[in-house]
């Protein structure tokens, strides 16, 4: 029944990573955004494939076309910048809440030119409960099909706790710009008034004493 | 006697197994996968993306515009043969439910050719199938429990309280951009308009003291 269950996870498995691509050419870099609360495990599952212009479809890609993957932090800071073969996946969890850029670019380590080689990125981003290997834990932990439901309910509740927590952050900044804003407006009135006054008193003193240097007053 | 009953036994077994692997196979016909980016559209920028969609698999496509100029952007599906299937000029979010009539690869692409100078941000979701269930050797036709059925219910609600969670974010992020761009746009205009007053009314100052001279001189000559 373990083993049904595998095999069919495996089944599934395949089945799901069935995402979209995008056609690349080598060293063009794409870049992704995902805005997500701290402490949440993003896995990416990709597959690269290489097109054969005589059969004139995509075929897998050979091993030394290597997949790199930059992750920067809202503050900039890498989380991840590290190589990885032709097909895999590739994982990190957020530090600090806010918009992490994803950028993945295809180069072939070994010294070959590429002339005109079109190249597919097969990609699926997953987070939250979605990340989670349930037959893992089923299988180590024992745990019967109820507690695995229970426990995938639980990791959705949690992701929209931590949703909710990021948004209160948000919220606050907006807020913030807000009353920037308002500042910098009521402060601009009072001192356009003001240099408006000051430069007509100026002018009408300036002139006033230049007619009278020029006897016309 | 007891032969037989073996024989039976055996037939039987082979039979549940069989069952199950056939129930099995039956799961996997078509990938199911929801898919949800936000990537950079940077000016005079088109970007396409492409998905292998078996027949009579319920698609739907959902995108919307989060930074960048008038919050706008050009998108179109294609179907294997270059059919358009969906295509909308300068939508700021748009939701699109079809059915893949064949077999093949779809295209969807999003551009922002008709824009010079700004770059935008678009989030899309293009959700294929149904999502898989969690165990795959349960169908549709397998009795649940109360519980397990309490379960998935649960399990439906939440993912649309996830979607929702989405949305307003994105909408959120959308009206804090919009707020930080009139942030900086009244900083630069105060500055600016500060400086433009100043010129001027030194400059008009100038300007008439300039008339009463050459009045002046032109008098005195006239004078002697």
């Amino acid at each position: 029944m373990a083993l049904l269950l595998l095999l069919g996870q495996l089944l599934a498995l395949m089945g799901h990573g069935g995402a979209f691509y995008l056609e690349v050419r080598e060293l063009e870099e794409k870049c992704f955004i995902q805005e997500i609360p701290d402490g949440i495990v993003v896995i990416g599952n990709y597959k690269t494939e290489l097109y054969d212009p005589a059969m004139e479809k995509y075929q897998p890609s050979p091993q030394w076309i290597n997949l790199f993957v930059f992750v920067k932090d809202p503050e900039n800071k890498n989380l991840l910048a590290q190589q990885y073969g032709p097909q895999g996946s590739f994982t990190f969890t957020s530090q600090s809440p806010g918009e992490h850029q994803i950028c993945l670019h295809l180069e072939s380590i070994r010294f070959a030119l590429f002339y005109d080689g079109k190249l597919a990125i097969h990609l699926d981003m997953q987070l939250g409960e979605h990340t989670n290997d349930y037959a893992e834990f089923a299988a180590k932990d024992k745990l019967t099909q109820m507690h695995l439901r229970v426990q995938q309910l639980v990791e959705q509740v949690e992701l929209i706790q931590k949703e909710q927590e990021y948004q209160r952050w948000r919220e606050e900044r907006f807020r913030q710009t807000s009353e920037s804003t308002n500042q910098r407006v009521l402060w601009w009135s009072i001192l356009q008034t003001f240099i408006l006054v000051a430069t007509g008193v100026w002018q009408m003193q300036h002139l006033k004493s230049f007619f009278k240097a020029k006897k016309l007053v | 006697m007891p032969g037989l009953g073996s024989a039976q036994r055996w037939a039987a077994a082979a039979g549940r197994w069989g069952c199950r692997l056939l129930a099995l196979l039956l799961l996997v016909p078509g990938p199911s996968s929801a898919s949800e980016i936000t990537f950079e559209l940077p000016d005079n920028a088109k970007q396409c993306f492409y998905e292998d969609i078996t027949q009579g698999t319920k698609c739907t496509l959902e995108f919307q515009v989060i930074t960048g100029g008038h919050y706008d952007v050009d998108c179109r599906l294609e179907d294997p043969d270059g059919n358009v299937l969906y295509k909308e000029m300068k939508k700021q979010y748009d939701s699109f439910t079809f059915t893949a009539s064949k077999n093949g690869t779809y295209k969807f692409c999003f551009s922002n050719e008709f824009s010079t100078f700004t770059h935008k941000t678009v989030y899309f979701d293009f959700q294929v199938g149904e999502d898989p269930p969690l165990f795959p050797s349960e169908n549709r036709v397998s009795a649940l429990t109360q519980m397990e059925s309490a379960c998935v219910s649960i399990h439906e609600a939440l993912k649309s309280v996830i979607d929702y969670q989405t949305h307003f974010r994105l909408r959120e992020a959308q009206g804090r951009s919009r707020a930080e761009d009139l942030n900086t746009r009244v900083a630069y205009w105060s500055v600016g308009e500060a400086l433009i007053l100043l010129v001027v009314s030194i400059g008009q100052v100038f300007l008439l003291k300039s008339f009463f001279s050459d009045k002046r001189t032109t008098t005195t000559r006239v004078g002697s």
